[in-house]
């Protein structure tokens, strides 16, 4: 029972608390560049999700099976980007082979997930947390892709309405996202009593 | 032979500027953001980033043009990302060792200056197609470009939210007798967006006056 309350709430507090986006700025680029459609942007969200917990799940294995017992520490940064690299080309193949529609509407986003800072940042907590069972690596990961997912698609929604409405030229674009962005920041900050 | 050193001259400061306003990698190409919001809470930091960024940036883009006749075009990003990853663990390693302060303080985020999308945004727009000569100066323009804007960023948001800069108390707090009410979100996320925003508002006027007068 114990185990299970502590990934319930290590999912929430990722999801929420420590939600990626707004309060480590992990993914800011994409989530400047594809939030301008909720649909590019749920589809971005679920793809970062997959590699996340893939790359997430491969990385805790490789750290604790492989690196730390043989003391190959300092190769540790090398070895991440190549798995997360590995992974994003598996889910380009898979996509391209099976839903041949969507990799055309993604474009040069796709292999761009390699270089999202959310995902190596994932890997690199995770290892800073010092979680030390698989199964709460796994909850950590597929809890940080929903975040994302939950951050770009909230964002991609009021940008949505923000078309429609009189922005300051010299705001346009980027500089009002963020400005929207930070404010969606102060709103996160209350979720920050919630856990202990 | 002086037309073509005059000339060559001319190409590296051309090179030169270009990092530091006119594709200044923050305010006009809008790469590099998450270490950018994240590392400004104070000069301190964003200076230790942006330094280790140009040291990374210096060694990728000499490596990079060095290699980049035998760089095969599909193997070409993996080659990138890994020569990029050797260098940041140098760097990082580097910072453990000798401000063991800072490098705790900075944490995942020196690591993350590999998937920092300047460093592979010169490598293959800059590095993988110019002399080295050219590509070491590019890497240093877009370096202090970089390192600039990161300190300009933190100076605001330092001196708004404790009312110093470089930990050098500058405006009098009102906890030590003095008017300054020290803003606390300044130092938080917020503070971090809304800055930027704002910044990015002021860039684009001043391009836009620029472009027009």
């Amino acid at each position: 029972m114990d185990t299970v309350n502590t990934l319930i709430v290590g999912f929430i507090s990722i999801v929420l608390i420590n939600n990626l986006v707004f309060t480590k700025f992990l993914g800011i680029c994409p989530y400047l560049g594809v939030s301008g459609r909720i649909d590019m942007a749920f589809g971005m969200g679920m793809a970062v999700t997959f590699v996340v917990t893939l790359s997430g799940t491969l990385t805790w294995l490789i750290d604790n099976l492989i690196l730390m017992p043989m003391g190959l520490e300092v190769t540790r940064y090398v070895c991440f980007i190549l798995i997360i690299a590995g992974a994003v080309q598996l889910v380009e193949m898979y996509v391209r082979k099976f839903f041949p529609s969507l990799y055309e509407s993604f474009g040069i986003f796709l292999p761009l997930i390699t270089t999202n800072c959310a995902i190596l940042g994932l890997c690199l907590f995770i290892n800073l947390w010092g979680v030390d069972n698989l199964l709460e690596a796994v909850v950590l990961s597929f809890g940080a892709g929903i975040g994302f997912t939950m951050a770009i698609c909230i964002m991609a929604g009021i940008r949505e309405n923000l078309k429609l409405s009189d922005v300051p030229e010299c705001l346009q674009g980027a500089p009002i996202t963020l400005i929207t962005a930070g404010l969606l920041a102060l709103a996160f900050m209350g979720f920050a009593g919630m856990i202990r | 032979m002086t037309n073509d050193t005059g000339l060559k001259a001319g190409v590296y400061k051309e090179t030169l500027l270009r990092g530091l306003w006119r594709e200044n990698p923050v305010f006009r190409l809008l790469l590099g953001m998450c270490p950018t919001l994240a590392v400004t809470v104070a000069v301190k930091p964003a200076l230790t980033m942006g330094l280790s960024v140009i040291f990374v940036l210096l060694c990728s883009n000499i490596v990079v043009s060095i290699i980049r006749k035998l760089l095969k075009p599909h193997l070409r990003i993996l080659m990138f990302t890994v020569t990029i990853a050797t260098f940041v663990t140098i760097a990082d390693l580097f910072l453990k060792a000798y401000v063991p302060r800072m490098s705790e303080m900075l944490g995942p985020y020196v690591p993350l200056i590999i998937v920092n999308c300047i460093i592979i945004c010169r490598a293959e727009a800059c590095a993988s197609k110019s002399s080295l000569g050219v590509s070491i100066i590019d890497a240093a323009g877009m370096g202090v470009g970089f390192t600039l804007t990161l300190c300009v960023l933190a100076g605001i948001r330092e001196i708004l939210s404790t009312g110093a800069v470089f930990e050098v108390a500058i405006l009098s707090l009102q906890s030590q007798g003095g008017w300054f009410v020290p803003l606390a979100a300044m130092s938080m996320p917020v503070g971090a967006f809304i800055t930027l925003g704002l910044l990015l508002g002021l860039v684009n006027t001043i391009t836009k006056r620029k472009t027009k007068g």
